[in-house]
């Protein structure tokens, strides 16, 4: 796994780097800083507990084979609007929402519904915004920007039709 | 732990030596969590009830692997959530993230979530982070579409392996101008549903 590491380096990497520009700053900055961080980290662990090991359950009774055949090439517009509410609906984390997509490109679903369902599932699956976004973010942020971003996987639909790809 | 509003002003806090800004709000146990506590026992019994006592077991035992191999990439999260809360200057971050910061306000947010590092557990403590210092609505719409969207973490980690190089690129790239497009439109209705300046 030399991608996980090189993503794991790059992100404590970071971490040095803004603690080491909160160190020049004083020690107010700094024990400041890693105080709230470790409260949101204590705070939010839990949740993470809940998520991460309850996911392997939800993902382990969706039928998938449900999803996918919804998502055909001659499904249209249709299929686009199924494709972004299953992409909303589905459970659990990139594997499964990545999975998903895939079987349904192997099973012949057509290429603009499998985008628009990957698009909707990265915008507002909506176990990510309750397990993740609003644990951390104010909930009238997360909500407003949900319901800003539902236009977009059929925009990118759009242009996946008029360019003929992927 | 604090419960001060999101919002509250910052106190010029360079004099206020011995008395460090109030922390981001943290929330209690709520709905959302609730939620998912359910479906997780729903979900479990159907596991338990089909596969039995060992179909349930090996799902746990794979899951709290993925748990712990999680945690310290959280940790990390949620300090550079709180080193980014602290050293950006607010009001350089209000004038080039806020309401007024037009387009290249949008452009600066989806750059930042383009080169974030990390998952969920980087990109949503630093967008509140950013909200808490003076970034506006839009300029963080712009970001956490662009970090879900062109951040390179999940395409590397996941789409590439499991959707091919074909999709995930052509996905990429037809993505591009999702994010501005996104944080603009959140600007348009914002001040539309908040007129009376920042509203909350």
């Amino acid at each position: 796994m030399s991608t996980a590491l090189l993503i794991d380096i790059i992100l404590w990497g970071s971490v040095a780097a803004v603690g080491f520009i909160a160190y020049r700053r004083g020690r107010t900055v700094m024990t400041t800083s890693l105080r709230e961080g470790a409260l949101d980290f204590i705070n939010i662990v839990p949740r993470i507990a809940l998520g991460v090991i309850g996911s392997g359950y939800i993902a382990a009774v969706i039928p998938q084979e449900v999803i996918t055949g919804w998502l055909g090439p001659n499904s249209g517009w249709l299929g686009v609007l199924t494709a972004v509410i299953a992409g909303a609906a589905t459970p659990g984390g990139p594997v499964v929402g990545f999975s998903i997509g895939a079987v349904a490109l192997r099973a012949g679903g057509g290429s603009p519904q499998v985008l628009a369902y990957v698009i909707a599932w990265a915008l507002f699956a909506f176990q990510r915004l309750l397990l993740w976004e609003i644990p951390f973010m104010p909930a009238r942020f997360v909500w407003f920007r949900a319901a800003v971003s539902v236009p977009f996987p059929f925009l990118a639909a759009a242009i996946a039709m008029a360019i003929g790809k992927p | 732990m604090s419960e001060r509003p999101l919002k509250s002003p910052a106190p010029a806090d360079a004099a206020a030596d011995d008395e460090p800004r109030p922390g981001r709000a943290r929330k209690p146990v709520g709905w959302s969590m609730i939620t998912i506590a359910v479906l997780v026992a729903v979900s479990a019994t159907l596991v338990w009830r089909r596969d039995g006592f060992s179909g349930v077991l090996e799902i746990l035992t794979h899951d709290l692997t993925l748990f712990g191999g999680i945690l310290p990439r959280v940790l990390a999260g949620c300090l550079l959530g709180a080193f980014i809360a602290e050293i950006l200057p607010h009001e350089k971050v209000s004038r080039s993230l806020g309401p007024d910061s037009g387009l290249k306000g949008l452009l600066i947010g989806a750059a930042f979530g383009a080169i974030l590092p990390g998952g969920p557990f980087t990109a949503y403590p630093v967008a509140s982070a950013l909200l808490t210092v003076g970034a506006d609505f839009g300029a963080t719409i712009a970001m956490v579409v662009s970090w879900t969207l062109i951040g390179y973490g999940r395409a590397v980690a996941w789409e590439l392996p499991i959707m091919g190089t074909d999709f995930t690129l052509w996905r990429i790239v037809i993505s591009l101008p999702l994010p501005v497009l996104a944080g603009a439109f959140g600007r348009f209705v914002y001040v539309r549903m908040y007129p009376k300046g920042k509203g909350s």
